[in-house]
């Protein structure tokens, strides 16, 4: 009896450490994929003309030309685009809904924030296409309404509320002392916000903030949809753009297997993951930083 | 005889339905300490949070009767919290310094009413440290963070910080319950020097802290005051058996 409950604790632990296992494996898979592909392609195209060319056009008749720097300023362009319209709304909404709302309307608030996050991102699209890109069109008197703005809208609203949601449980989780000693010193409910709220909060805000600027930089289907894919240099935020995202799903489908153009689009890929893990670098950076000097 | 400061007429407290402090009728006086006593859950930290109004913030209660503070009635609607809390400063039980260097956490009230000239911080966060007898312990690490300090050390860092807008009127809430003897004398004996210049009421569960430092004790159950008499009268002589009863440590 001892011994066969012995048994079945060891294959359950060795099933748990196999599949974690897994997980591992085919994380360092793609990228090692990512990254072997990609690096071929270095063999061909000069990292100068890579990085800083703005032309992109590797199907071109005489001479193809490999410059993703346009590319790379769609990219930023939608991500800041989307964080400047999400990190001042989703602040703002996280402080509202954790220190001034009533506990009912929050309970309302809050769930119904969170199910936009579970709403598909085709559906977003769809919408952005049919109400918010002729909007854009009318309101600025543009062409076509298929512009940095309008993905980086979108986008934005898709960040939000992952931004809003976790900073309000950072801000719920503070300790009610922090806010009754404020109080207690005569500091009205804004400056305890402002001074004390905010502050303690901030590495769990930037954690949130990091986390969208994730979620923006990788999106595609948005992009994909409303950016209106020009690969000319965007020079405003009412150009049409083609962020790397976009870009790759684009052109995959039409290249050849292992060419040139192949490994070209890896190794957009490649500078894609490396901007995520930057970003996820440099925040646990912050955060430490910060949690370890004002621990409590 | 000396000056009353605050007046307490027919207090009632209700939180939701249940009501807590009842018809209560308190006098304190100008520079004494004055201990409120009594078993827990008999309402004494609820009537000191009456006293800077702390208790608004908790939703579903009601405030019947006054409170007169130098003859101004502090739950009047006009009468702004704000000012009030200026005037009456509080310390609490567990020690709540700011997630902030030790140096803002003192300048923190006054950064609050917008004070900018910074060597009149400097010196007001000195004097404060200085009173609170914590200036020595951390004069050259006044830029590290609160929570470097012992639990004594933050618990005088918050009463720093409440001297610091030179309240006229200081509330304490338990406020040695969280810490050591040796750190306990220290903030008694700092009580004691302070009270020249403020007005102290403390809330205690410790009968022979109320014995130690305050002029006046006042014994609640249950909501209502049974005794409030100068202290050695209190624990010595007292009036009413159920006080006799609780200093002798028949319950509580």
């Amino acid at each position: 009896m001892n011994q066969q409950k012995k048994i079945i604790e060891n294959i359950t632990k060795k099933w748990l450490f196999l599949v974690s296992l897994t997980t591992l494996v085919i994380l360092i898979g793609i990228f090692f994929l990512l990254f072997f592909t990609g690096i071929k392609a270095f063999s061909e195209i000069s990292l100068f003309e890579f990085f800083f060319g703005t032309n992109w056009n590797p199907t071109a008749y005489h001479e193809p030309s490999w410059g993703i720097f346009s590319l790379f300023i769609g990219t930023l362009m939608v991500t800041f685009g989307s964080l400047a319209f999400a990190i001042p709304l989703g602040i703002m909404s996280a402080i509202y809904l954790a220190e001034i709302a009533s506990p009912k309307v929050r309970e309302i608030v809050k769930p119904t924030i969170e199910m936009i996050a579970g709403i598909p991102s085709v559906v977003l699209g769809l919408i952005g296409l049919l109400f918010l890109s002729p909007l854009i069109a009318k309101l600025f008197g543009l062409s076509s309404g298929l512009t940095g703005l309008t993905s980086s809208i979108v986008v934005g609203i898709m960040v939000l509320p992952t931004i809003i949601s976790i900073s309000e449980d950072v801000i719920t989780s503070l300790p009610r002392e922090f806010k009754e000693a404020s109080l207690a010193l005569g500091a009205t409910k804004w400056q305890t916000i402002k001074m004390v709220l905010v502050p303690a909060s901030l590495s769990g805000i930037v954690a949130a903030i990091m986390l969208g600027l994730g979620r923006a930089v990788g999106e595609t289907i948005v992009v994909l949809m409303l950016a209106g894919n020009s690969r000319a240099f965007p020079t405003s935020i009412f150009d049409s753009v083609r962020p790397m995202t976009a870009n790759i799903a684009i052109e995959i489908k039409e290249v050849i297997r292992g060419g040139l153009h192949y490994k070209s689009l890896f190794a957009i890929g490649l500078v894609l993951f490396l901007m995520t893990f930057l970003i996820n670098f440099i925040s646990d950076l912050i955060i430490d930083k910060h949690v370890k000097k004002y621990k409590w | 005889m000396v000056d009353t400061k605050i007046k307490i007429r027919d207090l009632d407290f209700f939180y939701g339905k249940k009501q807590i402090l009842f018809n209560v009728d308190l006098d304190f006086y100008s520079n004494q300490i004055t201990s409120l006593i009594g078993p827990s859950g008999c309402g004494k930290s609820t009537l000191l949070r009456c006293l800077n109004r702390m208790n608004d913030i908790i939703p579903g209660i009601k405030v019947n009767g006054n409170i007169l503070y130098n003859k101004f009635n502090l739950y009047k609607e006009e009468n702004s919290v704000v000012e009030i809390r200026k005037k009456i400063g509080m310390v609490f039980q567990k020690p709540n310094p700011f997630p902030m260097s030790i140096f803002n956490n003192v300048s923190y009230g006054l950064r609050v009413q917008g004070e900018k000239d910074k060597e009149k911080i400097k010196k007001i966060v000195r004097e404060s440290l200085e009173k609170a007898d914590l200036y020595d312990e951390v004069k050259n690490r006044l830029n590290s963070s609160a929570f470097s300090l012992s639990g004594g050390q933050q618990q005088r860092l918050c009463i720093a910080r409440a001297l610091a807008i030179n309240p006229d009127v200081i509330l304490l809430d338990e406020p040695c319950s969280a810490l050591d003897p040796i750190a306990t004398a220290k903030i008694e004996e700092l009580l004691k020097k302070i009270k020249k210049e403020h007005t102290i009421i403390i809330v205690t569960h410790n009968m022979h802290q109320a014995k130690r430092i305050s002029d006046y004790t006042c014994y609640l159950l249950d909501g209502k005051i049974i005794e409030f008499s100068e202290t050695n009268e209190l624990f010595n002589n007292p009036k009413n058996k159920l006080t006799k009863d609780y200093i002798n440590g028949v319950f509580g």
